[in-house]
This record gives C-alpha cells, structure tokens and sequence, in this order.
C-alpha cells in the first residue's frame, strides 16, 4: 500500500520487539463480539489512476460553474480566485500543519492569522476579529449566544431577509439551547417590522444586509433603536466583496459582525468548506467564541505571534467556555489573506466596483424582458426577480438550456405561494456581455 | 542497533554554533525574516489586474462606502515571496514526525488536493439544479455508504463542520429523540479524561455535566457509570465518552456501559477522535453506540491546514436516525435522494433543524472518499494495525526511560507517559517539549489528558517508517538521559534554533494586541471610494 511505509518484514520485527506475534494480540481489549473476522464489505485498496478515474467519472457528472454563463448566488458567490492563491495554501507547510499550539515553530500561521485579522476588522468596520468560524451560517449562530451572554437576556430578533439556511442553524441551535427567537416572516422588501419588534427583553437584533433578497439595508435606525432597548446589532453578510462599496456594518453602528468569506480566494465547492468571518468590539473580546491570535514578543525580545485569551475556551473551561469550539478555519482564512493582500483596499474596492456594474446591466438586460420584474431597488451583485411563473420550473427550464439561471426562493422557502415566482439572480466580475444576452435569450424562450 | 543520524554529526561541534551572530538584515540564509504584509504593501498598487468598471449608474441607494478600507496590497511577486517566507516558519507533516497525540497528523495524500480541485467538484454551487450536479450526489452517498459500513451504524449526519460541531449535532439528535419521547433529562455523563469539547458540547445545550473518574488502569468502571445514573435516577440524557479512549486504551468494559445507559432511557455518544485506531477491526455500532461523530481530517487524512477546515460527519443509530438534520440522503429505489426542506419530508422523519448553510464540507468529503478507495477495506484495516503497532513500538521503545501512568499494557494507537520522570531534574514538561523543537521533532500533546499530571501523549500515525520511529525513539531516550544527568542548560529557554524563542504568552494575554494599528506618523487621509 502506497501510504504505509512499514513493509511486511518491518512488521515482524516489531511485532518480535514488542513480544508478540500476531498484531491482534495487541487488540485484546476489543469485546470478542464486537470484532470484525475478516474485511469489511467494502472494496479493496485501488491504485492512484484507478481511484482518479472513478472520482473523474463522477465529477463528469457536475456541470461547473465556469463551463456555463452563470448567475447563482443566494449565499455562495462564483468569483475568480487568482492562481498564486491556490498555489501558496498547498504549499506543505501550510497545508500540512496543525494547529499553531507550539507558536516557535507555528510562526508562519499564526501570523497570517494575524493578518486576517487585521482585514476583517478593517472591512467589517470594527475593532477585534477572531481566527475564523466554520462559516458565515454557524458564526451567526455563534453571535447569537455570544449576544446572550452580554445582555444576560436570551432573545433574538431575526429579520426577515436573513438568509434562510442561516436563520435555521440559529433557530436550531436556541430551541435545544432553550433560548428564545423572533423570526420575521420572509420579506423581500422592508424592514419595517424589525424596528417594531426590539422591546426590552430583546437580546439582539439580527440584520442581513445585502439581505437573502439583495436588498441594501440601512442599519443605522435599527443600531439606533436596538441600543436604545439594551440589545445589540448583529449585522450579517453572504457576500464579502459587497463591503467594498457599501459603508461598513461597524461604521453603521453594528456590535457585532459576522459574514460568509468564501467569495474572496475560496472556490464554490459545492458549499463548504467556507470561511466565517466575527468582528465585534474590543469590549467584548472575552465574550468571543472561537480562536484568537494576538501580539507578544519572544525570550530575546523579537515581535512573535500566539494564540491567545485561551482561558475562554473549552480546553481550559470545559463546560464553562463561551463555545465548543475547538477550531477554525485556518486554510480557507490563509486563502482569503492571501487573496486580500494580492487585492488591497483599493483593488477590493474596484471589484465591488465591476460586481455592481455587471449586477446594474444584469437587471437592465432581464427588465426587458416581457413579464420580468425587479423588486429591488438598492442592491450590490444580487437581485430578486418575480418571473410570470413559478421559479423553481423555469431555473429548471433555464439549465435544459445550459443557463444556470440564479436560485428559486421556493427551494430555501418552500410552501410559500407568495414566493414561488420569485428568482434570485447573482453577478459577479466573472458575467461577460455574452453570458448576460445568452441568459435573456434562454429567458424568453422559456417564458414565452 | 546502530541509530540512524541521518546525516546528522554523532557529536555536536563546539566551534559550529553559528546561529547567534548578527547579521544586518536579521536574516540568516535561508532563514529569512518577515515583516507584517502591512507594513510592506502599499495602497498605491494591486496584484490583481481588474477593468475599470464601464459607465453605469449605480443603484447602492445611500449605502456607498466613503473610504475604500485602510488595507496595503501587495503585487504578485511580492505575495508569492511573503507567503513562501511565511511558510517557511512552519511545521509540518510533510517535514518530520508531529506526535500530537489525539491529533492524528497522518500522511496527506497529494492525489486527495487533485481530486478536490477537479471542475465537477470544486467549482459547483451548493443550489445549482440538482438535475446539474447528480455526481456531487453520487460522491456524497458513496462516502455516506462506507461510514455506515465501517461503524455499522444505521444513518449518517453528513453536514457537520467539525468534530466539535459533529458532536453538538450528535447531542442534539440525542436531546430531539428525548424531546419526542416527552422526556426531558437533565444530566450528561462524561468522564474526566473526555477532550475539552465533551463537557463545551453538553453544557451548550442546558445539560448539567456529571464528571466520572477513570479506575485505576486508566479506563471507565461499569460499577461507577452505575452508581452516577443511580445518583440521578430518571434524569440521565446520556453519557459522552472516547473508545479508544484519551489515555490510548480501548474501553474494555465498553458494552456493559452501553447497557446500564441504555437500561436508564440514556443514549450512548462515541467521541470519534480517536476511530483510526479501530477502523476494520471493531464496529462502534456492535459496542451499543448511537451516535458518533467522524472527524474526516484525522482518520481520512483531509489536511489539518494550520487548524482547519475539518469535517465531522455523524453516525447514528437506528433510533437515532430519524433525527438527523437537514439535508440528509434518503435511500430510494436504484439510488439515494437529497431532502434539502421539511416539505419533503415523509412519515417518520423528524429532523432537529440544520447545522450549516447548504451540504457541508464537500471539498473534504472528496479527500476522504479518495483516500478510503485508495487504502480498500484491506488497507483501512493495515492502516489501523500499524497505527496501533507503531505507537507499541515507541512504548516499548521508552518504558523503561519514561514512566507509563497506568503501567505496562497495550495501548491503541498512541502511548501515553507521563512527566514523573523529570522530577528532581529541573526540567519541566514545558522545557522538555521545547528542547523536542531543537531536534527537528514537534513536540506531543502535553497536559492532557487531564487525569495524569503532566500527561505526554504520543501518536506517531500508520506514516511513520521503523528508521523515522528508531531516530524518534533514541532522540527522546537522549533526551531523557541528558535532563537526569543535570544537562539543563540543553533545557532551560529552549528552544534556541527555532524561528522564535520562547513566547511570552502572559504579556500576550494581559494586553491582548489582535490586529495592526497603522503607526500614528505613518497617517494617510482616507482614500475616497471612486
């Protein structure tokens, strides 16, 4: 076997050196009933070409994203990632680390998480950003609890233009935890009812902006209105690159910041893995979930790296640490890093620039066509469309035609009649003019 | 036994310590230093070649930002020289022996990276028409199919992130089955050796951790998992417990737990951390489990990545199963079916909700499937026995130098010692791990598990060769030898060849510095957004 560098004589020696000579000795322990005689019903070991081909067979099978004009979004973005991004994190001695928990050795990691850190606080507009979450859905739930844990009060309000995977990884994790929360009905419009439903037992109020529908929200009144009451603003965003055009969640008034990273140097992958991004404000460091990388200075007095405020988390705490959790996402946040480092402020900016411009002539282009209607009126790469037919058969229709042609609401909101005809629909800088005429070509064939 | 150095000198040269001359740049050869990326970048380039945007109107309303953020750039050259720099600051496995017990850092297939990136899997969008994506489905089943097989569970939760997060799904499956049962116990068992992530787990959930002490040989008693559930009567959720366990010893008393737990209405939750040990030898399922959490990364070999990303799918029992979270496969005629909503749902299913926007992990579940059909059910097996085999080897190799706490038996696949052979040295764990560095070695897991004071475990993986684990073995016996001679100044402030002395982890903590503040004198005006 390709990946095991013992050979058969090795094997016998060591058996000899350990005093045995039959390795099943050595699992003695293991209840007679519970072994296994022989091999389990599964397939045996393969070479390298057979198992690439199989998994090529299979991936055969997947239309991808840049071998089509593209327009799904909802939560995950298609964006060009630049080659030396993926080069540098197969590099060994990032790919294949663990954990910077020796930081002599870990200096490399530890200080591109440093580094993250840094940008997420400066994109987000807040003081403090952690290591990285799982992604932007957990990390939302995690700002939840870290939210309960501040106001000693256990009710979130969740507007209803979250996105609604996200707003059910909260509403799962705070009915077991046996908190409390308000979900707004879906609304692809206003925001109305978000400000009518803080009052004094509110925790936190939980705001998407650009929402689930691409909408633009103002967040200054509802940070207003939330403070006003004692509870925090957590301001939520899918797609990061839109904070390089629009004023951020921090300079909003927001408490805490919590948003999916994948759009910038992370592939689609078929949903995860993906990078969380937290920001919140100094004054709540200690109430953080997740890793942390912090400044110090070494014996002889040189600027080094290492996990930090470590006494929050579950290796010192155990059952009184602000979460469980143990990790982060550090490839997919070096990704990220590396990609905002080869991007800078003014190159972030730029991009939002031609994600918007291509978003702008996106919905020009689909405004004219017959029945075609845009609800959205400030909006960054993303849009919501009410077609003159239920969405999920014309997406449908749209992919016999080799256009992937944005998410039906219905798939994330079934049930729902009064948004069965609506379409969400994505741009980025990768929508060429051809992609955009060879998508209202489709369009009206199939409305018509 | 001559030991294999290597090419390294059997003696250190007294004039070769060159390492504390200055030089100007505070480089040494290859050994370069790097500064922040923000203290080299600049605002005034980019290392991305981006179009002006054509003339348009936006439609932001009044969102635009007013200054673009405050982040330098980098052009290319200069990211690829940052980052290479950085790396080299690393360790890793691809370098040397990391014997991080309960880590598991294994071997990464490269082929895994290759099969990941393939078009078909890497650059497909998570709510793509499923009609577009059926061998995404495919890949997914498989992997499914051989977790089930493997543990001989019922069903499996694919979509966890982590093993931590696995475990919160697990635990929540468990509290759904209670809820839907109309009970509502309050106590989770948990032994004191449990990781960290166990009692984290159970109390986010409102469960009250009961603590059980390990017996004298280092494992759990029946007889005290009894008298903790008699303590509690009719309020037992469950127990959380490590097989094999976190002392490196298989939990022989396993099935009889199971049952007293079972016998209370509790459910059994398996900490997978540590299932490479057994894989092809034991099903969890056989030992009474209901549900266990599978952490990709550590017995499938997808990359640790500096912390992360992992995946945690979870197994779980037939009673269990109807309470995995969405989405989830259902078996259908000729196949399997994605049930994404609860309108899909049928008779029978009752999911507790969702843990993370859409599937999951997918990139590791590629790495993973292309690693168990690379190694077969003969080679999964192969791999576990020499896992277990060489972690012997290294106990053999050092018992009679370092002390094994619950004596001389079989351990799994890592050995635990701990730190008594030290004492009177003068030579702390701490110092010990450290000097581990000036060798080549990353030190082991140290402190944990928490039931033995000043714990050293050890996990050298199937991908140790017998050469890598004899020079392993005679490094740590001089080691041992040299701090019970009184050698401590090879201790004392070690390390003294890694990139960085020792770290100041208290002034790190005390005033804790999280990002870079742009120097005062260095104040540029705020960029405009164009």
């Amino acid at each position: 076997m390709r990946y095991l560098p013992l050979s058969d004589t090795d094997r016998a020696d060591m058996l000899a050196r350990v005093g045995i000579s039959d390795i099943d000795e050595i699992f003695v322990d293991i209840p007679k009933s519970a072994r296994i005689d022989g091999l389990l019903d599964l397939p045996r070991r393969q070479s390298e070409f057979a198992v690439e081909r199989d998994l090529t067979r299979m991936a055969g099978k997947n239309v991808a994203a840049s071998s089509v004009p593209f327009f799904v979004g909802a939560g995950a973005y298609k964006h060009h990632v630049p080659a030396s991004v993926d080069h540098l994190i197969q590099r060994s001695e990032f790919l294949t680390s663990y954990t910077p928990y020796q930081p002599e050795v870990t200096q490399g990691t530890l200080q591109y998480l440093f580094e993250f850190q840094t940008q997420v606080a400066a994109l987000t507009g807040m003081e403090v950003a952690n290591a990285s979450m799982y992604d932007g859905s957990t990390g939302t739930a995690e700002a939840v609890l870290m939210a309960h844990r501040v106001t000693r009060r256990n009710k979130a309000v969740l507007s209803g233009g979250l996105h609604p995977h996200y707003r059910q990884v909260v509403e799962g994790l705070s009915a077991m935890a046996g908190d409390r929360v308000e979900a707004l009905p879906a609304d692809p419009a206003g925001t109305e009812d978000i400000l009518a439903a803080i009052d004094d037992e509110t925790s936190c109020v939980v705001v998407q902006s650009p929402s689930f529908y691409g909408q633009l929200i103002d967040l200054k009144p509802i940070a207003e209105k939330a403070h006003a009451h004692g509870a925090l603003l957590i301001a939520v965003f899918t797609e990061v690159v839109s904070l390089g055009l629009i004023e951020a969640p921090g300079e909003q008034g927001a408490d805490i910041v919590v948003g999916e990273g994948q759009s910038i140097g992370n592939g689609l992958n078929f949903g995860g893995p993906y990078v969380g991004l937290f920001a919140t404000r100094q004054k709540f460091i200690r109430q953080m979930p997740g890793r942390l990388c912090g400044e110090t200075v070494d014996a002889n007095g040189k600027r080094g790296f290492v996990l930090t405020l470590s006494t929050r988390e579950q290796h010192i705490r155990r059952d009184k640490a602000t979460s469980n959790i143990c990790t982060n996402s550090g490839l997919c946040c070096l990704a990220f890093t590396i990609h905002m480092t080869l991007l800078g402020g003014n190159g972030l900016a730029k991009l939002a620039r031609i994600n918007h411009a291509n978003a702008v002539k996106l919905k020009g282009a689909l405004e004219g066509v017959a029945g075609v209607k845009v609800l959205n009126d400030a909006f960054f790469n993303e849009f919501t469309v009410k077609l003159p037919k239920p969405a999920a058969e014309v997406v449908e229709a749209l992919a016999e035609k080799g256009v992937l042609g944005g998410v039906p609401v219905s798939r994330l909101e079934p049930g729902k009649a009064d948004l069965s005809d609506l379409l969400l629909v994505a741009s980025s800088e990768v929508n060429s003019d051809e992609d955009r005429a060879a998508f209202v070509a489709a369009l009206k064939e199939v409305l018509a | 036994m001559s030991m294999n150095t290597q090419g390294r000198p059997s003696a250190p040269s007294e004039t070769a310590i060159t390492s504390e001359r200055a030089t100007f740049t505070g480089n040494k050869a290859l050994a370069m230093e790097e500064p922040l990326l923000f203290e080299i970048g600049r605002m005034d380039v980019c290392g991305v070649d981006l179009d002006e945007a054509d003339d348009f109107t936006p439609a932001l309303g009044s969102h635009a930002r007013k200054a673009v953020p405050d982040l330098p750039a980098l052009t290319e050259p200069e990211t690829m020289r940052h980052y290479v720099r950085l790396s080299s600051k690393n360790y890793a496995i691809d370098a040397g022996l990391y014997p991080l017990g309960s880590c598991t850092m294994k071997h990464n297939p490269r082929l895994n990276e290759k099969m990941a990136r393939l078009p078909g899997f890497g650059d497909v969008h998570p709510l793509q028409p499923l009609s577009t994506v059926t061998g995404a489905v495919e890949l997914i089943s498989e992997l499914a199919h051989w977790l089930v097989t493997m543990t001989g569970m019922s069903a499996v939760a694919m979509s966890p992130k982590a093993g931590a997060h696995g475990e919160l799904c697990g635990m929540m499956a468990i509290k759904a089955a209670h809820q839907a049962a109309g009970r509502d116990p309050k106590i989770v068992l948990v032994p004191e050796s449990a990781h960290g992530t166990n009692p984290a787990t159970a109390a986010l959930l409102g469960y009250k951790v009961v603590s059980i002490e390990a017996r004298e040989d280092g494992t759990v008693d029946p007889a005290a998992v009894k008298a903790r559930i008699k303590e509690h009567e009719g309020d037992i959720a469950g127990i959380m417990l490590t097989n094999p366990n976190t002392c490196g010893l298989f939990e022989r008393d396993i099935i009889a737990i199971a049952e007293a737990i079972h016998a209370a209405d509790g459910y059994f939750y398996c900490d997978g951390a540590n299932f490479n040990a057994i894989v092809g030898k034991a099903r969890p399922g056989d030992l009474g489990v209901d549900a266990m959490h599978i952490n990709l990364h550590k017995t499938f070999s997808t990359p640790h990545g500096g912390g992360g990303p992992g995946a945690g799918p979870v197994v779980l029992s037939e009673r269990l199963a109807p309470f995995a979270p969405l989405p989830f496969l259902r078996k259908v005629e000729g196949g399997t079916q994605w049930v994404e909503t609860d309108a899909e749902l049928k008779d029978g299913e009752q999911p507790f909700g969702r843990m993370t926007a859409f599937h999951g992990q997918m990139g590791m579940y590629v790495r993973a499937l292309a690693y168990m059909k690379s190694h077969g059910a003969d080679g999964l097996k192969q791999a576990s026995e020499d896992a277990v085999l060489n972690a012997n080897y290294v106990r053999v190799g050092l018992q009679d130098l370092m002390s094994l706490p619950f004596g001389q038996r079989w351990c799994m696949h890592e050995v635990l010692f701990d730190d008594s052979f030290l004492k009177d040295t003068g030579v702390t764990t701490l110092d010990f791990a450290k000097a581990m560095i000036d060798e080549g070695y990353h030190p082991m897991t140290m402190y944990f598990p928490l039931v033995v004071h000043g714990a050293m475990l050890i996990e050298p993986t199937e991908s140790e060769s017998r050469s890598s684990l004899d020079l392993f073995i005679a490094t740590m016996r001089d080691l041992v030898l040299s701090a019970q001679k009184g050698e401590t100044d090879r201790f004392k402030g070690a390390p003294f060849h890694a990139p960085r002395g020792r770290l100041d982890e208290t002034r790190a903590a005390r005033n804790p510095v999280l990002k870079w503040e742009r120097p005062a004198a260095q104040a540029v005006q705020p960029q405009a957004a164009e």
